[in-house]
């Protein structure tokens, strides 16, 4: 009996190791494919890529990516990248650590070649000083992670994937470095006419859901004065929903800025209370169905906010 | 040279020292002109206090200038994107007349390669009758604490400490091979084995306060299997989107009261299998297959095998994430555990739900069957309602209503509620 025993665990464990082991997984594809952790860089990605290189993203535009499942087949799209392109500043620390690592591909692991956060290029704003607690609510203290609303560092984004795509595959160097300039002159081209629209609008005074938009509202000269959340990551509460419809009321505040992921009913119950607005504003590349590329997001996003203002005035 | 540029740094800061505080008091002279005495003393107090904090600063800077050597002040553009590398420490000699060691900013920067620590606080209380396996009135279950780090480019390091009230185990520790060559992930040390889902899974983890019947009937009670040993696992080339993933694990052979080594090849085997699919963006099933073979208390001849199934679907709207949830699971385990008389084999399963109300709620449901391992005649079963509350994403407390009857013909019915807490690192949310 043992003797059959230990022969079929032997002939079990070959079995296995042929069917793990021998079996191949799909050969790397000819193109080098990159794989961003949210629409946004995975737009700025193929910007500069064009078509030599296959750019994917993890989180959809439309969800919290503080709160992205860690699914299983996001491991299968991380076992063939070539590139990962991370947000950084904590963003994607609840879900992207164990699908780096049970991926098995060392090209993207922390610290490999193909491993690229993109906040290092970036300007970084709401930096705690101080004492940290998460008294503060579930702070960020390497800074504010939604810092690619600002067009600034959109372009240092693209010029940092420029440059590790140039590194990974030299030979395009001059493609990416072709089409990262004219991307940022379409980008530069861009920003004067979002200027042009935002100017009579400088320090207008809204108060928004989340922390998402400092460096959106510095870029454009907006003047957040409070949020919806008492603090980062804690939903509204009785006695923070009184006091910011008595500042907003105080202050002259006719505009809530939400982003699409968020529940509209304490923000409208403020709006009603202050005769004020709420308005559903895009934090990323494909928010909606139109919002296909970082153009677009700002475009959608003004056109929004001006809009608002008018009808706020 | 050395000691001319410290020489003239030291004379230019003295200078600077003299220069500012003058030009101020100058400043203020004249504007002093017009003020009564009673300012002037306040103005020359400030005055005192800010050249006090400005050579205190000064000395600071030195101190550290001194100790960082002249790379640490350019830091930044040339520093690895993601594991900095600090300035070397300061040579310290060991005796009494070696240098003091410095505290402060050069110990800190140190300490960047310290783990991520977190701690995991798991109070239980219990009120109702319960003659066969009863939860304490109070107590503090569990307090976990993690370290997690990158040992080097090859491997990371997980540790989990567990406190109870009685005494310290460690619950894991192992490290991972994250890159291996052909695709294979390699675990060594201590840890949960891969069979099935919920064996997997730390306490706090849990969606419920409890484990099922068939944890404590069939898989060696609250602990789990749980043992030291190596896993490696690969994925599994697969169709159409289908995520599939092999593991085999080896380990000592003791895992609570189901397997027991009680010879160096009394060793544990163990093979799993996982697929995944997308159903939609929003839906998504797991199912999976385990096996394990060991020794048990009976001695070297005496084998227990285990077989097991599990199943878990998920629905989450990706546009209200955060709000809303469904969980449906099920695992079911077959026992075949051999004794000097004959052989035992046993069965138990359960299903589980999970629908989350609300941003901080989630109501919960469990039936639990589990036959006993060591007795096939006898069989528990049992079902729970549960609601939980979410304070913070680092703070739980749940409350589950459980009725269970047990094979000694009781009947318990029990309210459990439990208070999570979590200190430190944030992890990885489980999926």
């Amino acid at each position: 009996m043992r003797t059959f025993l230990l022969r079929s665990f032997v002939c079990a464990a070959l079995a296995f190791a042929w069917l793990v082991g021998l079996a191949p997984l799909p050969a790397a594809a000819a193109k080098l494919k990159v794989i961003a952790t949210t629409e946004d860089l995975a737009a700025l990605a193929r910007e500069v890529a064009g078509d030599r290189v296959d750019v994917e993203a993890i989180a959809r535009g439309y969800q919290d990516p503080h709160f992205v499942e860690a699914k299983p087949s996001f491991i299968l799209k991380l076992s063939r990248a070539d590139l990962l392109i991370v947000v950084g500043l904590q963003l994607e620390i609840g879900w992207l650590p164990p699908l780096i690592t049970q991926s098995r591909n060392g090209r993207v692991q922390p610290g490999a070649p193909g491993y690229l956060d993109v906040s290092q290029s970036c300007e970084i704003l709401d930096i705690p000083t101080g004492a940290i607690t998460r008294a503060m609510g579930d702070v960020h203290p390497l800074g504010n992670p939604h810092y690619w609303l600002d067009p600034a560092n959109g372009r240092r984004i693209a010029e940092a994937i420029k440059n590790k795509l140039s590194q990974l595959q030299p030979g395009d160097a001059g493609y990416f470095q072709q089409r990262y300039d004219d991307f940022s002159r379409r980008l530069g081209e861009a920003e004067q006419e979002w200027d042009r629209k935002m100017a009579p609008y400088r320090g207008r005074k809204v108060a928004t859901y989340h922390r998402s938009w400092p460096n959106f509202a510095q870029r454009f000269g907006l003047d957040v004065v409070d949020y919806v959340e008492p603090k980062p990551g804690i939903p509204p509460t009785p006695q923070h929903t009184l006091a910011l419809i008595n500042r907003m009321r105080r202050d002259k505040i006719k505009l809530i800025l939400i982003e699409p992921y968020f529940d509209l009913k304490t923000p409208s119950a403020v709006a009603r209370e202050t005769g004020g607005e709420v308005l559903v504003l895009l934090p990323s590349v494909g928010g909606e169905k139109e919002v296909t590329d970082y153009l677009k997001l700002f475009e959608y996003d003004i056109k929004l906010l001006v809009a608002a203002f008018e009808r706020t005035r | 040279m050395t000691h001319l540029r410290v020489f003239s740094f030291k004379s230019s800061s003295r200078w600077l020292l003299l220069v500012v505080p003058l030009i101020l008091l100058a400043s203020g002279g004249l504007h002093a002109a017009e003020a009564n005495d009673n300012d002037v003393a306040a103005r020359l107090k400030l005055l005192e206090e800010r050249v006090k904090q400005l050579e205190a600063e000064l000395e600071a800077l030195k101190a550290a200038k001194v100790v960082a050597g002249p790379e640490a002040a350019t830091p930044g553009a040339s520093a690895p994107p993601v594991v900095p590398t600090a300035p070397a420490p300061p040579e310290v000699a060991t005796g009494p007349s070696g240098q003091l060691p410095v505290y402060g900013g050069a110990s800190a920067l140190a300490k960047i390669f310290n783990p991520d620590i977190g701690v995991i606080g798991n109070f239980v209380g219990a009120v109702g009758r319960n003659r066969v396996n009863p939860f304490p009135a109070l107590s503090m279950a569990e307090s976990e604490v993690s370290f997690r780090a990158i040992v080097d480019p090859y491997a990371q390091a997980d540790f989990f400490l567990s406190f109870g009230e009685e005494g310290v185990e460690l619950e894991e520790g192992y490290v991972t091979f994250p890159a291996l060559p052909g695709g294979f992930l390699a675990k060594v040390g201590k840890m949960r084995s891969s069979f099935g889902k919920v064996n997997t899974l730390h306490d706090h983890n849990l969606p419920w306060i409890d484990r099922p019947l068939m944890t404590d009937n069939l898989l060696a009670g609250e602990e789990g299997l749980t043992d030291a040993g190596l896993s490696i696992s690969r994925l599994l080339p697969a169709p159409g989107g289908l995520f599939l993933e092999a593991t085999a694990q080896v380990f000592r052979g003791d895992s609570g009261d189901l397997f027991q080594s009680n010879r160096r090849s009394d060793i544990a085997v163990l093979g799993h299998l996982k697929s995944y699919y997308d159903l939609t963006d929003q839906t998504n099933l797991e199912l999976g297959g385990s096996y394990a073979r060991g020794h048990n208390d009976f001695g070297s001849d005496f084998v227990t095998q285990l077989f097991g199934v599990d199943a878990t679907l998920r629905w989450k709207p990706l546009r209200r994430a955060i709000y809303h949830s469904f969980i449906a699971r099920g695992e079911l385990v077959w026992s075949r555990r051999d004794d000097p008389l004959n052989v035992q084999r046993t069965f138990g399963y359960f299903l589980s739900t999970d629908y989350q109300l609300a941003r901080r709620w989630f109501l919960g449901g469990r039936y639990d069957w589990a036959e006993r391992g060591h007795d096939a005649g006898l069989h528990d079963s049992g079902g729970s309602i549960l609601l939980t509350y979410w304070p913070s994403e680092f703070s739980q407390v749940r409350g589950q209503l459980r009725r269970t009857h047990y094979a000694e013909a009781h009947t318990a019915y029990e309210l459990l509620f439990q208070v999570l807490f979590i200190i430190g690192a944030h992890g990885a949310h489980p999926f």
